[in-house]
This record gives C-alpha cells, structure tokens and sequence, in this order.
C-alpha cells in the first residue's frame, strides 16, 4: 500500500524528527535497505513498507570540499556515509573546514535554522567513535 | 542492440553562433537562429529543408517550439529532452532514430545562452533541494570538487595534474581564432588562482560566456549529395547514474562508463581507434574521469594520465582541441559545442589544431552533477 500523501509528507516526517534534535532516516522493511532522502514509496521494491528509524548519528566523511563565498569565512561541504548505511550532504563544524578529512569519524548535531530555515543536521568530529 | 544503424545518419552542417559576450538584449532564440542559418550555409541545405528542431536551454521550458516559431519552421518532429550538457548528444540519438525510422528527414539541434550578459543566476535558476540548499554548497562546482576530492583521496590524484587538464586546454584555445582566453596559463598560476571550491580554483571551473551554436544532421544518403564531407554517427550511447551528488553511487566512476561501451558497441570501435577526443570539460576532473571511464586508461589512472602535457598539442592524444569549456567557450550547457570541434576534426577544417588522419573523433557530453553521461563517435567516409 502507498501511503496517503493528504496529510502527512515524507519531508514533513523527517523535519518533524529534525525539531526533536534527531536525525531520522527510513528502512524498506520488504529488503531491508536503509533509504535517503526520505520518499513515500522505497526505491527499487516500490514498496510503501517504509519505516522511520532515528540514527545513531555517528557517521565517516566520504569527501569533503570547502566553499570560498565572496566576504565570507569559508564553508565546509562534506558527504557523510552514516553506521546505518545511508549517505547525505551535510557539514563539518567546530574545526577549520580544511581540516575536515575523508574517513574522519563525525557525529551529528542539529544546527537550529532560523524562521525561513528548518533545523538541519550537521556533524563535529567524535575521532573517539569508532 | 540499441536498434540505431551504424553511419545511416550524418552530420552534414556545424556552426558556432557568436560566442563570448553578445550584444544586451540579444535572446537565446537570435543566437539559435544564427547559428542554424550558418549550419545551413555549411552544407548547402535550406530553411525549408528542415523538418525536425531539437533543443535544450536552461533559459526556457520551450527551446525547441521557440525556435520554430521564430523561424517560421512546421516540424515533424521536435525534441525537447533536458538532461544538462549532455542533452545534444541525446539529441543526436533521438534524431537518429527519427531519420532512420522517416519520421523526418532533415534535423537541427540548436543552442543558445546569454549567461554571461544576464548573469549565471538569471539564466540557470537553482532548484530547491531540503537535503543539499541548506549546506549551501556552490553548485555545480562543489558536486564536482566532491568528486574531485575523493579522486584525489582514492587514487592520489594530485591538484597540479587536475592543473594540467586546464593548462592543456589553454594551450589549444591558443590554436582556436574565436576562444575566449587569449594568454597562457601555467600550473602554477591555476594553483594560485581564487579558490572557488576546493580543490577546485577558478581556473580549474569553465568558462562563464554567452554562445551557442547548431548542427544539421541527414540520412547518409543524402548527406553524400551535400556540399561538405559527412562526419557519419557511427555510435551512441546514452547513460544515468543519479541527479544530485549526494545520490551519486560512487563518486570516482560516472555513467560514461556505461555510455561509452554502448556507443563502442555500436560503432564496432574500440578506444585506441579514437583519433581525437572531445570531453566535456566543466571542471578540470571531468576529462579525467572520462578517460578513465570511456577506456582511454584504467580507473584511478587519469590524472598520471593527463601529466607532461599529454593532453596539450603535440601530447599522446588529441583532447578539446578547440581548448574546451576551461579555455574556448562555456556557454552554460556546452554538450553542442563539444560536438562541432569533433565533426570539424573528422572533416579536417581545424586549421592549425588538425589532428593529423582524424578519422574517427568521440565527443563525450556530460550534464548535471555527473549525472546524465552521454557519447557519440563521429567518423569519416572512410571508416564506414
């Protein structure tokens, strides 16, 4: 069954999640695969047998890039592959963004956004978490 | 099989459009007009011959229906499909298919951008992404800087061979009357370029210029009654691997790694039966990826392989001998230019850039993030 989408989204979800400081992902319970970006109906089973976790948290950088904005300190543009087996665009904060190295252990925060933006997640390292 | 005819359709007519800065107000259909008008003149054909538009642009949904209209054309056939840079070549595979099957006869793929007079930001609005826009990543350089670092990470990969590809390039763009870039450019000066998004400095990201340009393709048969020499489609490949790079599956091997085998396979072609290459260069990266993707060299290999000038005139392989979306024109989405330096080379009109007995040239387009990966071999009469 695909589930309804008249009341409830699948990004709503995981913003819901994001207010409540976690990080949350789905798993297709028909293959058991861990899904991101969140969706109404699993990729490949297109199954609608999608269920929400919350994650650890813990993750490794898979790359990372710095961004140079004109007038502003530069930004750090990381892929974090998290434990659970699922990838996303995120940051790396409290370390200068050129620090940031591919295979670095990092742990997620929830930055707070502000009124246009929703809370989002990014990571600070945790070299400790293995 | 991909059920397309190996040289049953031809390009018969290539040209550029104004390239660099146009005048203000100039539209993205004027320079589509131009250079169709210029491609006819090329093979001798009439406005009343073509019976098929094909375009993309991201300054429109309509390109193709736009072009009609201005020209007063009443297509067969019209083709729209949007995938980035690469979408021309994707073009050539649908009209191929349209010719072969007699849905039309004569086909123009057309492109034109003002980007550089109206600005990046007018001319190519970015999407809404939840799970990438709040990380402000400066896209599309940033996907391809990801990929770039892992790249690096991987297979040591190092920022003066990334270097190279755009010095390369610079070198050949000195060849090219109607490139951009006008001076030399040394590693160094790449490394010290304005870092934009690392690894990447500006000099490592393409050119931002208005341009466009057009090709007119025909059945072989008819393309042999026509003024110049035909550069026949000998094959196509078509490939996706993700839109966003966060989806990427691995960042290190793109779908040109399946585009390329299936235009091969069609062709009867292998890559050491490649005389030039033309690449689409967005960034210093891609051509690195692409040899490695399309056969050129192993996996992890292309940055060793680009080294000591290799892709440069007088290097081992012929590469964006117009000097490429890093050094000639970068016109928003190149995919279109990238094919007319090929057919230029197979025809043999690239004056002092010639590639020497250029039989068989491969354009390879690239769109998105990586995503969508698409290749097309052009040869001579004589590879048929």
């Amino acid at each position: 069954m695909t589930p309804s989408l008249k009341e409830r989204s699948p990004l709503s979800v995981y913003l819901e999640h994001c207010r409540k400081g976690e990080l949350a992902y789905q798993v297709c319970t028909d293959d058991n695969t861990p899904v991101f970006f969140p969706r109404a109906v699993s990729p490949v089973t297109g199954s609608g047998n999608l269920e929400w976790r919350v994650s650890k948290g813990l993750g490794t950088v898979h790359s990372t890039t710095v961004v140079y904005y004109k007038n502003e300190a530069p930004l750090n543009v990381a892929l974090i592959d998290l434990d659970e087996g699922f990838r996303m665009m995120s940051r790396v904060e409290d370390i200068d963004p050129m620090q940031v190295r591919i295979g670095m252990r990092v742990k997620v925060r929830m930055h707070p956004g502000n009124e246009k933006q929703p809370p989002y997640a990014v990571f600070t390292p945790a070299e400790d978490a293995r | 099989m991909s059920g397309l005819e190996r040289g049953s359709v031809a390009v018969v007519g290539a040209a550029e459009s104004d390239l660099g800065q146009v005048a203000p107000d100039t539209s993205i259909v004027d320079l589509m007009a131009q250079a169709t008008m210029r491609a006819l003149d090329d093979c001798g054909l009439k406005l009343s011959d073509i019976d098929a538009v094909l375009s993309a642009t991201t300054q429109s949904r309509y390109a193709p229906m736009l072009l009609a209209e201005y020209l007063r054309i009443k297509p067969k056939f019209l083709d729209g499909t949007f995938i980035g840079g690469s979408s021309f070549m994707s073009h050539v595979a649908h009209a191929h298919a349209a010719i072969q099957l007699g849905i039309c006869e004569v086909a123009v793929i057309a492109y034109g951008s003002t980007q550089r007079t109206v600005s990046r930001a007018m001319a190519s609005a970015r999407e809404y992404n939840p799970f990438e826009t709040p990380y402000r990543p400066f896209l599309p350089a940033s996907a391809y800087a990801l990929a770039a670092a892992r790249h690096m990470h991987e297979f040591g990969t190092t920022r003066e061979q990334l270097a190279e590809v755009a010095v390369a390039a610079r070198k050949w763009a000195l060849m090219n009357p109607v490139a951009w870039e006008k001076e030399p450019l040394t590693i160094e000066q790449v490394l010290n370029a304005r870092m934009v998004s690392y690894p990447f400095t500006v000099r490592d990201c393409c050119l931002v210029t208005d341009g466009g340009g057009a090709i007119i393709l025909t059945s072989a048969a008819r393309a042999r009654t026509l003024k110049k020499k035909p550069a026949y489609v000998l094959g196509v490949g078509e490939a996706w691997g993700h839109t966003t790079i966060s989806n990427m599956p691995n960042l290190t091997v793109t779908a040109a790694a399946e585009s390329g085998p299936k235009a091969f396979r069609m062709a009867g072609l292998k890559p050491s039966d490649v005389n030039m290459l033309s690449l689409y260069d967005a960034f210093t990266i891609t051509p690195i990826l692409f040899l490695e993707d399309l056969g050129f060299c192993p996996k992890g290999e292309g940055g060793r392989f680009v080294a000591d000038g290799a892709i440069a005139p007088g290097g081992k392989l012929a590469v964006n001998t117009s000097g490429g979306g890093l050094s000639y024109c970068h016109p928003g989405m190149y995919g279109l230019l990238v094919m007319i330096e090929a057919v230029r080379q197979v025809r043999g009109e690239c004056g002092v850039r010639q590639v020497e007995g250029c039989g068989v040239a491969l354009a390879h387009g690239n769109g998105g993030v990586l995503s969508s990966q698409c290749t097309v071999i052009f040869g001579s009469e004589a590879t048929l």
